[in-house]
């Protein structure tokens, strides 16, 4: 019996989130007397895998297909129950990520497996199996009962620390014998967009709002997220007139972040916006509106002019990062 | 070929979430729309269905609820869908209502299935997956192009740090986000009043079970109050940054 989680790599490396999934997993394991085992299909190499040991992971089955080239939710699922099968597990935990949100689902429906997604810490009992899990867009929380033998879990990003316990897993070659009628899909074209600093991953993140006025005067906010080595995001106003693209749109309907500091500049907050960036550690609000209402889930506010106040605080980062 | 858009019935999305004894939302002066994602869905639809020369010839939406679904469903018919069927029950959680609705439409022959990826009530952001393994057909997620190239059809996922685009026969179900389309659309006059004749199907639910249960809800513990720094000082937002907040 063992607690199963989905590693995923990219280009040959874990991200910072997997190795908190995994110790997530270890605590969970911890107390259902189990361990807590990984699932890899990315290929990232014996040195790479062996890093998932230093957060609890006692094994590692590695299953990699050479010919399927496209990632496919049904062929995929099709591995993941056959080590849940072969591993008796009574528990697997996904990242709430766009493949843990492919994926959980569908092995869920396919093994009648209760699942709660966006989940937020450990779970307050284990019998019965009782879970947080954000609601109403980071707007509420919910506890949720799994009623099912196997359950299954995805982990709202940057919602459990990194916790070190060194374990040396084995790493064992997973194969089965996959129904490749499955697959219909196949890419046509890939388009990638580098050297950027991805915002569902960045620690921290500086936005702007309509107070920005107009795409042109979006050099300030790139210079302060370069300056911290940060993602730039935006208000839905702003990717809805088109000043940015709406990959960079922070909110309800956008994309849903938690990192270490967010800086809103020129964002009044309405609710929506709230709720996507909500779960944020530290919110710096910079708004000429005193009343603003992004002031009221701020920690640090500074009430002036965006335009004056953006320059003077790149320049005292830059002053910071160079000391 | 035939569109099947899955909508939900969700409170609007300014709504200040308040519960009565935690136990459930306080439903008082509370608007209910079309989920944001799924109006998306159901925008792109329809501007499939007119862009396809013939080749699109009906937009069905469904959604699982009881009748006071039904107002949101006639929404979505004056925004311009050509029927609707609900599926009369109360929606347990994501695994009772994919599983109702896989089996509603099951024997209906859809070609593309539109869903959106989350919902702004309990964001499960499971439906459309699991549906698909329901349907034992594909499921793309984290969609944000549906295109016609001729005959075929394109699929725009949205993966880190870019997108791939796919080539997907159908049957399938994607899963949309933002980028689908630009702006959800609103119904017109007309599309209002020929909703009212528009078929709206009701059938009975199947013998299913919710696998998991929601006990109770909370809200967030409010922040202590922020600290403000002085405009003509920007240099101690940086020192507190670093030396309290310790996150630069």
């Amino acid at each position: 019996m063992s607690i199963l989680i989905y590693a995923e790599s990219r280009e040959g490396m874990f991200k910072k989130s997997v190795f908190e999934l995994a110790s997530y997993a270890a605590a969970v394991a911890k107390m259902m007397n189990s361990q807590a085992i990984a699932l890899v299909t990315g290929n990232p190499g014996q040195e790479e895998m062996k890093k998932l040991g230093n957060y609890g992971i006692s094994k590692i089955l590695s299953f990699y297909d050479e010919s399927v080239k496209v990632f496919d939710s049904a062929i995929c699922c099709q591995v993941i129950e056959a080590v849940v099968k072969k591993e008796n597990c009574p528990l697997v935990i996904f990242q709430h990520n766009n493949t843990g949100k492919a994926l959980a689902p569908r092995l869920s429906a396919r093994l009648k497996a209760g699942l709660v997604t966006a989940v937020i810490s450990l779970p307050e009992s284990t019998k019965p199996f009782i879970v947080t899990k954000k609601v109403y867009t980071a707007k509420a929380f919910a506890r949720v009962a799994i009623k099912t033998q196997v359950k299954i879990l995805t982990l709202s990003q940057n919602s459990y620390m990194l916790t070190e316990s060194k374990t040396d897993p084995a790493i064992e070659q997973f194969s089965i014998q996959l129904d490749k009628s499955q697959l219909k899909i196949s890419v046509k074209e890939v388009q990638l967009l580098t050297g950027k600093i991805l915002l569902t991953d960045a620690e921290i993140v500086v936005s702007g709002g309509r107070g920005m006025r107009g795409p042109e005067n979006w050099q300030p906010i790139i210079d302060l997220a370069e300056a911290l080595g940060a993602a730039t995001a935006c208000s839905r106003p702003v990717s809805d007139e088109g000043w940015r693209p709406h990959t960079e749109h922070v909110g309800q309907t956008g994309k849903i972040i938690a990192p270490n500091l967010y800086i809103a500049c020129g964002i009044s907050g309405a609710i929506q916006h709230m709720g996507g960036v909500g779960s944020a550690k530290v919110v710096v609000a910079i708004n000429k509106d005193k009343d603003a209402p992004i002031f009221e889930i701020a920690d640090y506010g500074i009430v002036g002019d965006v335009f004056k106040v953006l320059p003077e605080l790149i320049s005292a980062v830059k002053e910071h990062k160079a000391k | 070929m035939k569109i099947l858009v899955c909508i939900s019935h969700v409170p609007d999305t300014t709504t200040k979430i308040k519960f009565i004894d935690g136990k459930s939302l306080d439903t008082a002066g509370v608007q209910w729309i079309i989920n944001p994602w799924d109006e998306l869905a159901l925008t792109r639809a329809l501007e499939l269905k007119e862009s396809s020369n013939g080749l699109i010839d009906h937009v069905s939406v469904i959604t699982v609820g009881g009748p006071d679904t039904e107002p949101t469903i006639r929404k979505a018919l004056a925004i311009g869908a050509d029927s609707a069927i609900r599926v009369n029950a109360a929606a347990g959680d994501t695994f009772f209502v994919a599983y109702q609705v896989a089996e509603a439409i099951k024997n209906s022959g859809f070609d593309i299935i539109l869903a959106g990826i989350d919902s702004c009530d309990f964001n499960g952001s499971s439906f459309g997956s699991m549906l698909g393994e329901f349907l034992s057909i594909t499921s793309v997620s984290s969609v944000s192009g549906v295109n016609f190239n001729g005959n075929d059809i394109s699929v725009d996922r949205e993966i880190d740090g870019g997108k791939e685009i796919l080539s997907c026969p159908v049957p399938f179900v994607a899963i949309v986000q933002k980028g689908i389309t630009k702006e959800p659309r609103i119904p017109s006059m007309r599309g209002i009043m020929t909703a009212r004749t528009k078929p709206l199907a009701v059938v009975e639910p199947v013998a299913c079970e919710a696998l998991t249960e929601f006990l109770s809800f909370e809200l967030p513990k409010h922040k202590a109050s922020c600290r403000m720094v002085d405009p003509e000082n920007v240099k101690e937002l940086v020192e507190l940054l670093r030396n309290e907040a310790k996150v630069i």
